[in-house]
């Protein structure tokens, strides 16, 4: 029976490599001990349809690229109480906003994936979320507390932040944080 | 040519005017000529001749008078009738009424006396008045006669105790004491000595040193004489801007004839002084007004400023003590040499001496060139010398400083105009520009075009000015398209508050101004942009739909 | 030698240091590291970057440390609450000011810019980025120039100029726009004064420059200038 309630926590995968999640999990036997302490509410990882209400922890990793993502991100924001930013996707784009640098990014992306490099059939995808006109790091968009970055970020380094975090503790990235 | 030979000159060409009963001088500067000076002053010429008046009434082209808004601008002496908006077909008139019945043509008289009335014109002593293309014209009114002084009377120590007495402080905008710097270049080791006269005057709607070379050329270059036997220097360069023809054609005519009295060269004056002068031409970038760029760029390498020390006065100009003046400046130092320090340090106020030079724009009914004692008022020059704001619009700031001053509310028009009471309040003297905004600017719209011409002008050295100002530009595009949050107004805090502190020279340093006090005056309008996506002037959410975006 | 010595506080240390000294070597020969970028020992100084500020009591201003000579009595700070402010938002408007990937850069784990952001903590950037697309030139032989990477230090142009005495690297443009050219603007295979002696690729502090096929691991020697100018002074280290 469990005496303590648990910190609810969940983890989105926008635009990114799922890299994240893997370093996530590379947390291998320290896995054991946060799951003592959290819920998993809501995941890639987990067969949950619609993100919950009243979540302690978000970790998102990808960046924004299409509105389908904008707006989970937003639902995200609203039912969380601290969000975070999960690599450097997230952090600052990364090779996901590497179409940023084109112009008419938004356009350019879906020629250059369906039309240009297809092999059979070269059509756009209609029934998928509208592109975005430039991918955008989550700060952008929706306020963020904490950031981790590192493409992707060390085991040990989500852990210790997700730690400091349960223990109520600010974490210090002073030497720790890391791009690329 | 010798000392006495100037002043035989003087006597000649005053002699020379009291011949004439009037004198028509038609400012043929680069406001009036666009506006058909030249034609007017060629009617003038035919008038006279038409009237058989030219043996009494001399015709003369001369620099600005500082109207520039009712262009051609003619004055009549004797009694300095000012007459506006002249055109060829209303000379005859003119000369007809005024000149040979005596009548001035009422109708036609510049209409705000007030403009002058609150005027102190030392510096512009002679603008309007002479011929620039007559060095016999500068000599008449007292012209050179410093130099002779120096030369013939007075010891270089001499010299910068008078200066230093003057109190004078520097007209280029920062406001470094005169006869401090010169005494630096004096003591400095190192031969041969250098000077820069700075007329590299890039600030967006300032135009008082083209006026000053335009309209009295020879006050600079006396001005550089004075230092030049003072500090020890052989040789000048005068800095200016490509986009000034009439002053560069002006100036070089103006250093042929100094050349040709032998007021410039390997005898001045026959006394064994050697000074010569050479003209450098900017090749359109703002920051080579800059002191240590300009440096580089009379070098002939790219001009970016450098970090001090070493500071000119040690190692300027090819590793050489340099002494860089604003032409503004060397223009006051022939009068402070005629009158004395103690005169001079009487206009004004106490810690800041004299006159300034200011660029009167924006909306205001009588824009122009104005020059004012230190201490005076904005409100003053706003509504007196300005005489407000047209149309019946509410007055809503007035920018001091030029791209990188200050917006200063009506709260504000009381103060003092002087170095340290515009830098107290946010804005810099600058090189002398008062722009006056009216409610139908926005201040955040204003803050942004001052951001974006810094932008343009960095040099690219510095981080804060090259990397941030960018940034800057950037939150203010969010900000007038309506995608701006709360916390950016945080941000351009932070970042203005960083380029300030961190740049490496004056313009980077001085860049976040315009954003800064608006922040502190206007903090309202950036809130109202943010929060209610409105622009009380009307100026912004005028941009096309962005498509997809947050 | 009977250099005259000077003696100062910094960061409350006591030092003493033969006069002319900047702030950023005294610190550095008493043990004492002051964050810099454009900085490199061997070449002239820039003042560019302003990683090195410093505060002097008695002075309101900040100082670029790598320029700044001590003076007897100075008292100089090196570390506090603004400067590293002031110092992330270097490293914040360094990181948006053009197309800075560290995951698909020749240089991640090697760069000086990625390991200050690392040090000083810069978990993110305050401002927008901004995605360059500026010329890749790779015509040389074995030297690349990425300018999108490019944090515009000058080291490069400074040891061409200063140690190799070719004056090949200049910069054209100014402002944010402002680029690091060969020659005239050239192609860097045309280059008629080029040498190919890499010392750019090896001073480079980013990924801007480096030497195709070559990990930049290998190649970053920026001890290269100082190495040269000692020995071109007949000075040998013990």
């Amino acid at each position: 029976m469990e005496t303590v309630e648990k910190t609810r926590v969940a983890t989105i995968w926008l635009s990114g490599c799922s890299g994240c999640h893997m370093s996530f999990l590379d947390q291998d036997e320290l896995l054991i001990d946060l799951a003592k302490k959290i819920k998993l509410v809501y995941s890639p990882i987990a067969d949950v349809k619609v993100f919950p209400e009243n979540v302690d922890v978000t970790l998102i990793e990808g960046a924004v690229a299409n509105e389908e993502q904008l707006s989970l991100l937003k639902r995200a924001r609203e039912r969380t109480k601290i969000l975070i930013s999960l690599g450097d996707c997230a952090v600052t784009g990364n090779v996901t906003a590497l179409r940023n640098t084109w112009e008419n990014s938004d356009q350019a992306v879906l020629q250059r994936a369906y039309i240009e490099n297809a092999q059979v059939k070269q059509q756009i995808p209609t029934d998928v979320p509208k592109v975005l006109k430039k991918v955008h790091p989550l700060h952008e968009v929706v306020k963020v507390d904490y950031f981790i970055p590192g493409c992707p970020p060390s085991a040990a380094l989500i852990n210790y932040v997700v730690t400091e975090l349960l223990a109520g503790r600010t974490p210090n990235m002073e030497g720790r944080s890391k791009y690329g | 040519m010798n000392l006495a030979d100037i002043q035989k000159i003087a006597e000649q060409e005053v002699d020379f005017e009291r011949a004439y009963k009037y004198r028509i001088n038609v400012c043929c500067s680069s406001g009036c000529v666009p506006l058909g000076a030249f034609k007017v002053l060629k009617a003038f010429e035919e008038a006279v001749k038409e009237f058989g008046v030219e043996k009494e009434c001399k015709v003369a082209k001369t620099g600005c008078v500082g109207t520039c808004s009712v262009g051609p601008a003619v004055i009549i002496e004797p009694g300095d009738y000012l007459y506006q908006n002249v055109t060829p077909e209303k000379v005859r008139e003119i000369v007809r009424d005024h000149i040979v019945l005596g009548l001035p043509v009422k109708s036609m008289l510049y209409g705000n006396p007030a403009f002058f009335k609150k005027q102190h014109r030392l510096v512009l002593r002679n603008a309007g008045k002479i011929d620039p293309s007559r060095i016999q014209d500068y000599i008449a009114m007292g012209g050179y006669s410093a130099i002779v002084k120096c030369l013939a009377t007075m010891t270089p120590q001499g010299i910068i105790y008078e200066v230093a007495t003057s109190k004078l402080r520097g007209r280029g905008g920062a406001g470094f004491p005169t006869g401090q710097k010169w005494s630096l270049v004096a003591r400095a080791h190192g031969k041969p000595k250098y000077i820069v006269a700075n007329l590299d005057e890039g600030d967006p709607g300032v135009f008082a040193n083209r006026t000053l070379a335009e309209a009295d050329p020879h006050a600079i270059l006396e001005g550089m004489l004075i230092a030049a036997y003072a500090i020890g220097a052989e040789k000048g360069y005068l800095y200016i801007r490509s986009e000034y023809p009439l002053a560069i054609q002006t100036l070089q005519k103006a250093i042929a004839q100094a050349k040709s009295l032998s007021l410039l060269g390997d005898n001045v004056l026959e006394t064994g002084f050697k000074f010569d002068v050479e003209l450098r031409f900017g090749a359109g970038a703002f920051v080579a007004g800059e002191e240590t760029a300009i440096l580089a760029s009379v070098e002939g390498r790219r001009a970016m400023p450098r970090p001090r020390p070493p500071y000119p006065a040690n190692s300027g100009l090819w590793g050489k003590p340099t002494l860089i003046q604003n032409v503004e400046t060397l223009a006051n130092i022939p009068i402070i040499i005629q009158n004395g320090g103690a005169w001079f340090s009487k206009i004004g106020t106490p810690r800041c001496t004299g006159t300034k030079c200011f660029s009167l724009t924006g909306k205001t009914n009588n824009p122009g060139l104005i020059e004012v004692p230190m201490g005076i008022t904005l409100r003053e020059v706003v509504f007196d010398i300005g005489g407000g704001v047209p149309e019946g619009r509410k007055f809503k700031a007035v920018l001091v400083g030029g791209p990188s001053g200050g917006c200063l509310p009506d709260a504000l028009l009381d103060l003092p105009i002087d170095y340290d009471s515009l830098t107290r309040v946010g804005a810099i003297m600058g090189s002398g520009g008062i722009v006056v905004l009216d409610d139908h600017s926005c201040m955040v719209d204003t803050a942004k075009f001052f951001t974006e011409f810094c932008v343009d002008e960095s040099c690219g050295r510095c981080t804060p000015c090259r990397a941030g100002l960018i940034r800057v530009k950037e939150v203010f595009d969010n900000l007038t398209q309506g995608n701006a949050r709360m916390e950016d107004i945080t941000t351009l805090e932070k970042a203005s508050s960083y380029i300030r502190d961190a740049s490496l020279c004056g313009l980077g340093q001085t860049a976040p101004n315009p954003v800064l006090t608006t922040l502190r005056y206007f903090r309202d309008e950036y809130v109202e942009h943010i929060r209610d996506k409105t622009c009380r002037a009307g100026k912004c959410f005028k941009k096309e739909e962005r498509g997809a975006t947050p | 030698m009977t250099a005259t010595t000077v003696t100062l506080k910094i960061d409350g240390l006591e030092v003493t240091v033969p006069e002319g000294t900047t702030i950023l070597k005294a610190a550095k020969d008493n043990g004492i590291i002051i964050p810099t970028l454009c900085n490199l020992e061997g070449l002239s100084p820039y003042g560019g970057c302003r990683l090195c500020l410093v505060e002097i009591s008695g002075s309101p201003k900040l100082f670029p440390a790598c320029i700044t000579p001590v003076s007897s009595g100075m008292e100089v700070t090196t570390q506090s609450e603004r400067l590293t402010e002031y110092r992330k938002m270097a490293v914040q408007m360094l990181l948006a000011e053009r197309t800075h990937i560290c995951s698909v850069c020749v240089a991640n784990d090697h760069c000086e810019l990625q390991s200050l952001a690392n040090q000083l903590g810069v978990d993110h950037v305050l401002f927008e980025r901004n995605w360059t697309r500026l010329e890749i030139d790779s015509s040389h032989d074995f030297l690349v120039i990425d300018r999108n990477r490019c944090i515009l230090c000058t080291r490069c142009l400074r040891v061409c100029d200063e140690i190799e005495g070719v004056h090949t690297l200049d910069l054209k443009l100014r402002g944010k726009d402002a680029q690091v050219i060969m020659d005239l603007d050239e192609h860097w295979g045309n280059s008629c004064s080029c040498t190919s002696c890499r010392k750019c690729a090896k001073v480079c502090p980013v990924g801007a420059i480096y030497i195709e096929g070559e990990p930049v691991s290998h190649t970053k020697h920026k001890d290269i200038a100082e190495f040269i100018t000692e020995r071109r002074q007949r000075k040998w280290k013990q």
